[in-house]
């Protein structure tokens, strides 16, 4: 228990995707502007990564090392992945148009994203198991998630105020990112 | 060797094909029906998502129009020919409506107005609004810092560079109304576009008190009213008001002694010295 525990711990906080691996960064430049946006777009990924996880660790168990073909990894698990949400999409239209809506455009959107990419590599580099891959791709989404909310209020307090013409914009929202990745450095050592 | 290169081959194609097959049964079984109307008039709508019909975006506004029967004339920025064409897909008769545009009712920027303190902060309206009007005098007046010309979706709203007074560019105006609600002093008023005589002071205050805050604000003298026998413009309180019935006479604008009423549109804005030169 614990050591799950640890796991998504050290996902959601100490390895943070966003500002400690910089993996996802468009998205988080991109639909961190207003809270909402930035809400439904963490719900998605934390839809798409959990279930990416499983599917990809599936497909490396079964069929890329009996086969010794791993090499193929990058490769597989992005068609495997876009396959998937296309697949997702499809049934959420069908038995859950409420979720669906909710989601919308930001299912399609991080199909290629490389945090999902890179939670996929990151599990079968770690040698996780099954529930353990799930559990660590679920961390990392709610860690991307945590860290694009965060960001959103920043800047939604950010458009208000009344920066130098040279720092408008995307300047103060690099800057922002930059200082918000070090106070997660202070995680650094929560998880050994 | 030949399994070391037909394999890779034979695994992807198999994954891609088995991807496929899903994604083709699946589309098959799990296919939601939907109007094919509501796709093309999204398609014949402007796609300005502005929210001025009073629906989520134009895509609603076309389900609306096909699931629930709403009316087909409630886009404002909608071309006529795009209107007649949704009309008789939905086979109703298409009613018109006179195209409005945003004016704002204030010509009293910072060269004619006076500010009796300085605003150090938020440069934002509503903000400003709340800090005593940002230290102008005139408690009706533009505040000057856009959040009218921000809102605008279609950049028709700019700040005026020497007055800061906001500026509707009646041309590129598609009357959404997003900024009659932004504007914290309410000085925007939708009115029609062919009316180019237009009032442009919400003071309510009493004359002398204008005269002290504004160079071009209405002093209630009433001069406008008499000369038009009262017949589109109406006294609120200290304040002449045109009520846009008619087109108001361009003589008006010699008749009020504050110059307070202008002609916009049929030609350039009037250019007092200092303020809306550039207009």
């Amino acid at each position: 228990m614990t050591k799950y525990l640890m796991l998504l711990l050290s996902a959601v906080l100490v390895n943070n995707f966003v500002l400690n691996r910089f993996l996802g960064i468009c998205p988080f430049l991109g639909v961190s502007k207003q809270l909402p946006t930035a809400l439904g777009m963490s719900g998605a990924v934390i839809f798409v990564l959990t279930l990416g996880s499983a599917v990809t660790w599936a497909v490396q168990t079964y069929v890329l090392v009996p086969l010794h073909v791993d090499y193929l990894q990058t490769l597989v698990f992005i068609l495997v992945i876009a396959a998937f949400v296309q697949f997702v999409e499809l049934v959420l239209k069908k038995s859950a148009p409420t979720l669906h809506k909710s989601l919308g455009i930001f299912l399609p959107l991080i199909t290629t994203n490389c945090a999902v990419l890179g939670v996929a590599v990151l599990n079968i580099k770690l040698n996780l198991g099954f529930w353990e891959s799930v559990l660590f791709g679920f961390g990392g989404a709610a860690g991307f998630g945590l860290a694009l909310v965060l960001f959103a209020g920043i800047r939604e307090k950010l458009d208000r105020a009344n920066p130098p013409r040279p720092f408008q914009g995307t300047a103060l929202a690099l800057v922002t990112a930059g200082l918000l990745s070090l106070a997660f450095m202070g995680f650094a050592n929560l998880v050994k | 060797m030949t399994t070391d290169l037909l394999m890779p081959v034979l695994v992807l194609g198999a994954i891609g094909c088995l991807c496929g097959l899903l994604l083709a049964v699946a589309a098959r079984f799990l296919h939601v029906f939907e109007d094919p109307r509501i796709e093309k008039v999204t398609g014949l709508l402007p796609g300005a998502n502005c929210g001025g019909c009073g629906y989520a975006g134009c895509a609603d506004y076309a389900k609306a129009i096909v699931e629930k029967n709403a009316p087909t004339n409630l886009c404002r920025p909608c071309r006529a020919a795009a209107l007649l064409e949704i009309s008789a897909l939905m086979g109703v008769e298409a009613k018109t409506l006179e195209k409005m545009v945003a004016l704002v009712l204030c010509n009293g920027g910072d060269v004619r107005s006076r500010r009796a303190s300085m605003y150090n902060g938020l440069a934002e309206c509503t903000s400003a609004d709340m800090v005593s009007g940002s230290g102008k005098v005139c408690r009706y007046g533009c505040l000057g810092y856009g959040n009218c010309a921000r809102i605008c979706p279609v950049n028709a709203i700019r700040m005026m560079p020497d007055s800061n007074l906001a500026l509707v560019d009646a041309d590129r105006c598609i009357s959404c109304g997003l900024c009659v609600k932004a504007c914290p002093r309410k000085l925007i008023r939708m009115v029609p576009a062919s009316h180019h005589v237009h009032i442009l002071c919400s003071n309510r205050d009493r004359g002398i008190l204008t005269r002290k805050a504004c160079e071009v604000g209405c002093i209630a003298c009433q001069k406008c009213v008499k000369a038009c026998n009262g017949q589109g413009i109406h006294m609120e309180g200290n304040l002449a008001v045109a009520d846009y019935t008619a087109p108001l006479s361009p003589d008006l604008v010699n008749v009020c002694p504050q110059k307070t009423i202008n002609q916009r549109g049929t030609e350039a804005a009037p250019a007092a010295p200092g303020e809306g030169a550039s207009a």
